[in-house]
């Protein structure tokens, strides 16, 4: 009756059944993803590839994960293209929004890709700590990266004497975009004298935005950012970065109001800031009449003028963020792409070395929107970018971003807390107690 | 008590002096309520219009440029000048490896819908229909279950999955699926066999059928539409899903689903949303037709005949 | 083994596998004695079910809950300090407040809406062609949701075009557009409003299969008897459907308490629309403070115990029937 096609079924499904957990996935072996233990080495050895480490045809595939999509993601494979045509090995690139929890599982279980952009120097030294990080001295040639790499760069990629992490594209922060049409004066000398400068043909004199989904507020801690290192200077912004430094204190404080002198004459007010994109924040300078005179953002905006607010390059043009103090003078903020190893195989090796050369670097920089740290990268396409490079290169004062250097929890309370002072300016008090108490557990161990 | 149905949910058979009845209602029948009035069916057209609205801008937004898209609203496009583009989907259709994505949330998906659903229907009838001690506190623990949030167990079930070198495989997301969602599978269909009517499962226990019998050859055809509800919402679950994927399949390039692929369309500064309108259709097409071809499951509720006598 | 060839495998094995073990336990228990196969089948059949809720639920929920206690990288002991600071720190309270809002709002108009529109396409003979639009959210994914309503929450300043219908309706009735998601006030109205349209299908679509299962003999006779439609729902369709309203109230709930991608997708939780999911997973993820994480993750397993504790009556008096 049933039973003979019962018992058949059943024989057959338990050998398929066999047969399916054996064969498991895809055809190909999943990259080298080692049980390495959370303290213990970094990543196992991954799989074979004869033949010489840095130069020939080496073959098989690094696995690559960050967060660049879209046209980023068309730019870095751009950049690995000539290294995958000489050395054969494929680059398996994955972008996601949720770096942190893709590489926090990993470095808890062990699932660690080869390379990874590293959300900022915070959480690469988190990983460091952990031994997660290959040292890279192992890696590099340190002799040569050394020289080659502004040492700022170099220095935020050390964690307790260990290269753990090293930039593959930079960026200057706190320019001051205008549209040379409508801003046809001179570079002010300070901050004062920018403040003091009438707002017409325009309604107000900025145009701020800070939308930016999940990390919104950080064109925000940006402005904050270049106020305390030009108010206050670097020793109290290394202090804020350590944690040491108060948020209510008056510097800090001091730098927030200055922001709130810079929203309250900004077109659209608060509503605006807080809803527009902030690549698209500075549509309003090439608007007839322009909604605002001035913008300020990174050195990367020129792609959204173009995209966005459908300038030509010869519409626009910057300088850098005027001083404040004079003790202060020529000081900079800086941003960049981190990068770090977790599985030391010969194909990670091979693409780490080249990542760090000019040639790599300048790939990038071709295609637009990028700077490097490498002091090897002259060639610039246009202007903007070649004075842009100038200045990081030639900063009398340097300093990478703030708000990145920070834990991440003390960064996304930054980012919240420009948001609420934004709504609402008279919370002031509130919003920096509040901080207070996110940098006291926030830098805990 | 005429016609009390019994206390179950979606009730296919209702009895009526203690045999069921074959019910197979789809639509208007003679007899029934009056006849719908015009408001109603105004209110009816009102409520799929304000539904459907969301989506259709969408759908004219993807048909636009981005410059377009972020000066005016969608529906100035329906006027003339029409400057509608492909641009979009060419861009997203054109994306490398989109076509091995589509497949891979197929491998994915399928078998995490046939799994769970395998796997709780033998459950839930045993919750339903057989007694055991701690029955309903263990059903309870199980509801207790659905609150679990998932982002908590990805970092110990990784952990394990690399100790069994299953992550980054298929096997590891059916798996985790599964996992997943079993609670809701075991929920729905134990309330569903739960009120199927017990004099079937009595005459069939008299004939002497054993449970596995009872179980292929009456549970599981009478509880054919909730299964296929549980099917599409497991299938539509598994198809729209982003973190799972990533962290099980993570960077194992050959397996990546469509979400992957698609949520990455967009930069990381955001720019790039006009891609994800057209993508967000793209991805959209398989789990409708998934829909309307379970879909009429919905409408019947059978036991046509299975008490004898 | 080729990929398809494997799926193929999988698809058919599977599910065989699993008949294939229901009948092999049925080979297996002749060999206890009559008295005792009923007491042991069950849990024979509820093995599977069992231990994959086990590996994948109730192991890491045990880790979760000792984890609360622990420190932010689960090393050492910490009491409960954790839960001090989800019950005292401002922005989870903020959190803890949304989440009853949801709870409230979200439930309350996906049954109702669910229970309405089941009722009233049951009338109409485009049933399935409507029915079908409601649901359609439901295949939409959170991702593209949070595009689509985006779109409809836009905001421009005023004086510029409004490309969000909702601001374009509000500055064509002559009033200011407003920052719907971003105003710090309306923000968590908003996103349940998504909610809503998101689920309301699923709501319905459990609730139009439960309302097919009534009698039509029964509802006939009902009206043949003189009762109006407001007395054939309150009487007849509402108390049938009770236990169909009661899965799927729970089951919203339940989704109430872990709303996460639509706050994750849009706002990520600020301008005050943060719900304990997505706090609970930027503290996992981007503030590595597990024990955190895990304390709010219990907070959440808790809070939905009184609606076990009304399931549990449910399933007893549901017995007690039969």
């Amino acid at each position: 009756m049933r039973v003979p096609r019962s018992r058949w079924l059943a024989l057959s499904a338990a050998g398929s059944l066999l047969a399916a957990a054996c064969a498991g996935g895809s055809a190909t072996p999943v990259p080298p993803a080692g049980s390495a233990p959370v303290d213990g080495s970094p990543g196992a050895s991954g799989p074979t590839a004869s033949g010489p480490a840095a130069t020939g045809a080496i073959g098989g595939s690094v696995s690559v994960i960050g967060t660049w999509g879209g046209d980023e993601e068309e730019a870095f494979r751009a950049m690995i293209a000539p290294f995958e045509a000489e050395t054969g090995i494929t680059v398996e690139y994955t972008g996601t929004r949720d770096l942190n929890a893709v590489l926090t599982t990993g470095v808890a279980s062990g699932i660690l890709p080869d390379l990874a952009g590293l959300p900022g120097p915070g959480q690469m030294a988190e990983f460091a700590d952990r031994g997660a990080l290959v040292d890279l001295g192992t890696v590099l040639d340190v002799d040569e990266y050394t020289e080659q790499t502004a040492p700022a760069f170099v220095e935020l990629g050390t964690v307790e004497g260990q290269l753990s992490g090293v930039f593959i594209k930079s960026a200057v922060k706190g320019f001051i975009w205008y549209d040379v049409e409508q801003f046809t004066g001179e570079a002010p000398a300070t901050w004062e004298d920018l403040q003091a400068l009438p707002n017409d043909p325009a309604d107000s004199k900025w145009c701020v935005a800070v939308e930016s989904e999940a990390a919104s507020g950080w064109p925000g801690t940006d402005w904050i950012e270049d106020f305390v290192l030009r108010q206050s200077g670097p020793e109290v912004y290394d202090a804020w970065v350590a944690g040491e430094q108060a948020w209510t204190s008056p510097e800090i404080r001091g730098a927030f109001e200055a922001f709130g002198e810079v929203v309250a004459n900004s077109f659209g007010g608060p509503d605006y800031i807080l809803n527009t994109p902030f690549g698209e924040g500075g549509n309003p300078l090439f608007e007839e009449p322009p909604g605002c005179l001035f913008h300020h953002q990174a050195s990367f905006i020129t792609s959204f003028f173009q995209e966005q607010g459908g300038a030509a390059p010869e519409d626009y043009d910057f300088f850098p963020f005027p001083d404040i103090n004079p003790e202060f003078a020529g000081s900079l903020t800086g941003a960049g792409d981190l990068f770090g190893m977790f599985n030391d195989t010969p194909q990670s090796r091979a693409l780490m070395n080249y990542l760090v050369t000019p040639e790599a670097q300048q790939i990038w920089v071709d295609i637009g929107g990028a700077l490097s740290g490498n002091r090897e990268v002259t060639e610039y396409p246009d202007e903007i970018s070649q004075r842009s490079a100038e200045a990081l290169v030639n900063a009398e004062i340097f300093r990478f971003d703030a708000s990145d250097l920070m834990p991440e929890a003390m960064n996304n309370a930054f980012w919240s807390a420009i948001l609420q002072y934004v709504q609402t300016p008279g919370d002031l008090d509130r919003i920096l107690t509040e901080l207070d108490a996110t940098q006291e557990s926030a830098y805990a161990e | 008590m005429t016609g009390a149905g019994s206390p179950g949910t979606m009730v296919p058979p209702v009895t009526q002096g203690g045999r069921p009845i074959a019910q197979v209602r789809s639509g208007p029948q003679r007899g029934r309520a009056p006849r719908p009035r015009v408001m109603i069916h105004l209110v009816i057209l009102a409520m799929m219009a304000v539904w459907l609205l969301p989506t259709a801008g969408l759908l004219i937004n993807s048909f636009r440029t981005a410059a377009d898209s972020s000066a005016t609203g969608w529906w100035t496009a329906l006027l003339p000048p029409y400057q509608f583009t492909l641009d979009n989907y060419a861009a997203v259709l054109n994306q490398s490896g989109l076509a091995d994505a589509f497949i891979n949330s197929l491998f994915i998906s399928i078998p995490a819908t046939i799994i769970p659903v395998v796997v709780a229907a033998f459950a839930a009838y045993a919750f339903a229909w057989m007694d055991f001690p701690y029955k309903n506190a263990l059903f309870v623990v199980v509801i207790g279950l659905l609150v679990i949030p998932l982002q908590l167990t990805l970092i110990p079930v990784l952990r394990l999955f690399a100790t069994f070198g299953i992550a980054g495989e298929f096997l590891a997301v059916w798996l985790a699926h599964t996992g997943y969602g079993l609670p809701f599978a075991l929920y729905l269909l134990r309330n569903y066999m739960g009120g199927l009517p017990k004099e079937v499962f009595e005459s069939a226990a008299i004939d002497g059928a054993s449970p596995a019998t009872a179980f292929f050859r009456l549970a599981l055809p009478m509880s054919v539409p909730a299964i296929a509800s549980l099917a599409i919402f497991q299938f539509l679950w598994t198809w729209n899903d982003l973190l799972v994927s990533l962290i099980y399949i993570g960077f194992n390039i050959e397996n990546q689903p469509l979400t992957l692929k698609v949520a990455n369309l967009v930069n990381s500064q955001g720019g790039g949303i006009h891609l994800l309108t057209a993508a967000a259709f793209v991805t959209m097409i398989l789990p409708l037709i998934v829909f309307f071809g379970l879909q009429r499951f919905f409408v019947r509720g059978i036991t046509g005949g299975a008490v004898k006598g | 083994m080729s990929d398809l060839v494997m799926a193929a495998v999988v698809v058919v094995g599977i599910p065989a596998a699993l008949v294939g073990y229901i009948l092999g336990v049925e080979f297996v228990l002749r060999i206890f004695p009559q008295q005792r196969r009923s007491k042991v089948r069950p849990w024979l059949w509820i093995l599977p079910a069992g231990l994959f809720v086990f590996v994948f639920l109730i192991y890491p929920a045990i880790g979760t809950l000792i984890d609360s206690f622990k420190d932010r990288r689960s090393e050492d002991f910490v009491g409960l300090a954790n839960y001090e600071y989800v019950f005292t720190n401002r922005d989870v309270i903020g959190a803890i407040g949304n989440n009853v809002l949801w709870l409230i709002l979200f439930t309350a108009l996906t049954v109702g809406f669910g229970l309405a529109i089941a009722i009233l396409l049951d009338r109409v003979r485009y049933e399935s062609a409507a029915k079908s639009v409601v649901f359609l959210p439901m295949a939409i994914s959170f991702v593209a949701a949070g595009v689509i309503w985006s779109v409809v929450y836009a905001y421009d300043p005023p004086g510029s075009s409004q490309t969000g219908p909702l601001n374009a309706i509000v500055t064509g009735l002559g009033g200011n557009p407003v920052s719907w998601l971003r105003n710090g006030s309306t923000g968590t109205y908003a996103l349940i409003v998504i909610g809503v349209w998101m689920w309301t299908g699923f709501c319905m679509v459990i609730l139009s299969a439960g309302l097919k299962g009534i009698s039509v003999e029964l509802l006939e006779a009902a009206r043949v008897d003189g009762a109006n439609e407001w007395h054939v729902f309150r009487h007849i369709i509402l108390p049938l459907l009770m236990p169909t309203i009661a899965v799927v109230s729970t089951t919203m709930i339940i989704i109430a308490l872990k709303a996460f991608d639509i706050v994750y997708v849009t706002t990520n939780g600020n301008f005050g629309t943060d719900v304990l999911a997505n706090r609970m997973y930027n503290e996992l993820f981007n503030f590595s403070q597990f024990g955190r994480a895990a304390a709010i993750a219990i907070v959440l397993m808790l809070a939905i115990t009184p609606i076990l504790v009304a399931n549990v009556r449910r399933f007893r008096e549901q017995e007690a029937i039969r």
